[in-house]
């Protein structure tokens, strides 16, 4: 009996493997991993250690085997044969019924001269490579999230930090601005340098060297400009691909019987278009859409987007999608702050930033409202004095 | 056992938590909506992280990291990522006192 096979053992491809067998599907499963060792998750990555890379598994192998999950860690997929739905392993093939495609991405590269010398920061390998090798000052590429993380982390080490972005300001992708001008305060503050609208001419050994003419000093050079979607094998297999593999709500591809979902997955809007995300989260959660729907279910994703970053000793998280030209409300809290975003009076989106975990517990209420589908008055939204827990319940019982 | 008193019971918001420390170890109290008092280990099982600055609703505690969620009455490990269950303590209230047994 063909059964169902997952390309990709990441945080989206093992949850999958498991959401299947919880779903009460017991015909054989098999995840295939490109990277050796168990599934780990990345998030730890670039978080404050404790001296080396964390490698913290997703499951033990004890699990997979509770599980009946047959995983095939170190093993690439080469082709996907459609007509014959079969897999081209190295050296071996493997037929199957449903098939999920969760490759997630891939480092972006740089393209100037000595590119090469920069490192990449993705895997649990990369990471052990850039922690070995950071000894002395420490050029980052890219002001992104991950770039941001890393310069937190190479800075508790004492570590001289340089950030160079070619934009005009640090995470301008998924961060609301002036959480970001927050968060490049504290960076500032805690002594890392910034060169920002800034290409690169070239990286040699002894640092890079900026378009201006200007060098930047660094022992190690760090590339984190952003992440493509591994839609390779679904290029090849024919599947309708863009900014990721295309899906339509239900996280099937162009072809019924195969799925993705991820960081790969580019999945249809209901006001048209397709988004692609890439977090933690969205992997977890679009991996249970999928097991659901390859076992025949005809489930939408539409789970809310949420991430978390972790700098210095500052936890941010955002909910939603906060876009400009929403209403923004913002709620004093403690050392932090919360903000709402509300659309046309829906409250739509929630971003805070404090220290710890501190703003977790409102971002989480406000998730809640979000879901509730509450239109609070900004007045009452913005006074510390009423909880938004308050307002959740009034919000229910309405 | 050990009687330690933790807290008073006016220290902890109605359906809400607080953290203890206690030796080298850490725990959390738990005030239910039924003014019910409960007593975990501090620390989240996915990762160390503190649950007293978690979401209280009903009788679950929810991680403030990754949404992990416990029953605090039990310890069981409701929603994953959590997926290893929390030690639970007894708890008595003596005089407006909230006393665990650690
Ligand atoms: C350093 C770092 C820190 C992060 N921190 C956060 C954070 O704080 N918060 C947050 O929300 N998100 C964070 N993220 C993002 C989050 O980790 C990703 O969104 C998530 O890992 C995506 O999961 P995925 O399974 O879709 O893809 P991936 O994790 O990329 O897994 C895909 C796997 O598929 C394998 N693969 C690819 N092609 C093949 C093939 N042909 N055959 C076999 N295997 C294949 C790859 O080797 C890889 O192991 C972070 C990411 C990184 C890199
Ligand atoms: S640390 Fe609690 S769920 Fe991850």
């Amino acid at each position: 009996m063909n059964g169902m096979v997952i390309i990709g053992a990441g945080e989206c491809g093992t949850r999958a493997a498991f959401a299947l067998r919880e779903q009460g599907y017991d015909g054989p499963v098999t995840l295939i991993g490109a990277e050796a060792g168990l599934p780990y998750e990345r998030p730890p990555l670039s978080k404050p250690d404790g001296g080396q890379a964390i490698r913290k598994p997703i499951c033990e192998q004890a699990a997979l085997d509770a599980a009946g999950i047959d995983y095939r860690p170190g093993m690439s997929v080469e082709a996907i044969d459609r007509q014959t739905r079969t897999l081209t392993l190295t050296g071996s093939s493997l037929a199957y019924e449903r098939l999920l495609i969760a490759t997630g991405a891939r480092p972006r590269r740089l393209t100037c001269p000595g590119a090469k010398l920069a490192l990449d920061f993705r895997t649990h390998a990369d990471a052990s490579a850039v922690l070995v090798a950071a000894t002395g000052p420490v050029a980052i590429i890219g002001a992104g999230l991950i770039g941001m993380e890393l310069a937190a982390l190479l800075r508790g080490r004492g570590i001289k930090v340089t950030v160079i972005e070619a934009g005009p300001a640090p995470l301008s992708r998924a961060v609301p601005p002036h959480l970001a001008t927050a968060l490049h305060d504290r960076h500032i503050a805690e002594g890392v340098d910034f060169h920002f609208g800034q290409g690169i001419q070239q990286i040699n050994p002894n640092g890079v060297t900026l378009a201006s003419g200007d060098h930047v000093a660094a022992g190690l050079v760090i590339s984190a400009i952003g992440v493509i979607p591994d839609t390779a094998l679904a290029q090849t297999a024919g599947l309708a691909t863009g900014n990721g593999i295309l899906t339509d709500a239900r996280l099937a591809t162009s072809d019924p019987a195969i799925f993705a979902a991820g960081d790969c997955a580019a999945v249809a809007q209901p006001g048209g278009g397709h988004m692609r995300l890439e977090s933690w989260r969205n992997a977890r959660d679009q991996a249970q859409i999928a097991a659901r729907n390859m076992l025949g279910g005809t489930e939408d994703f539409a789970a809310l987007h949420w991430f978390w970053s972790d700098q210095y000793d500052l936890g941010l998280q955002v909910v939603g999608l906060p876009k400009a030209g929403q209403e923004m409300v913002t709620r004093p809290l403690g050392d932090g702050q919360i903000s709402l975003y509300l659309a046309d009076g829906l409250l739509v989106a929630a971003a805070g930033l404090g220290p710890g975990n501190s703003i977790a517990r409102d971002i989480r209420l406000a998730e809640m409202l979000i879901a509730a589908g509450s239109r609070p008055d900004p007045k009452v939204l913005a006074d510390p004095a009423v909880g938004l827990k308050a307002l959740l319940k009034t919000a229910r019982a309405a | 056992m050990n009687w330690v008193t933790a807290c008073k019971l006016d220290d902890i918001e109605q359906e809400g938590a607080i953290r203890f420390d206690h030796g080298s170890r850490t725990y959390a109290i738990y005030r239910a909506p039924d003014d019910s008092v409960w007593c975990t280990a501090g620390l989240c099982t996915h990762e160390a992280i503190h649950l007293s600055e978690g979401l209280v609703m009903d009788f679950e505690v929810e991680c403030p990291k990754h949404s992990g969620a416990f029953d605090y009455r039990t310890g069981e490990a409701l929603r994953l990522p959590a997926c290893e269950n929390l030690r639970t303590y007894p708890v008595e209230i003596v005089e407006g006192e909230v006393r665990v047994a650690l």
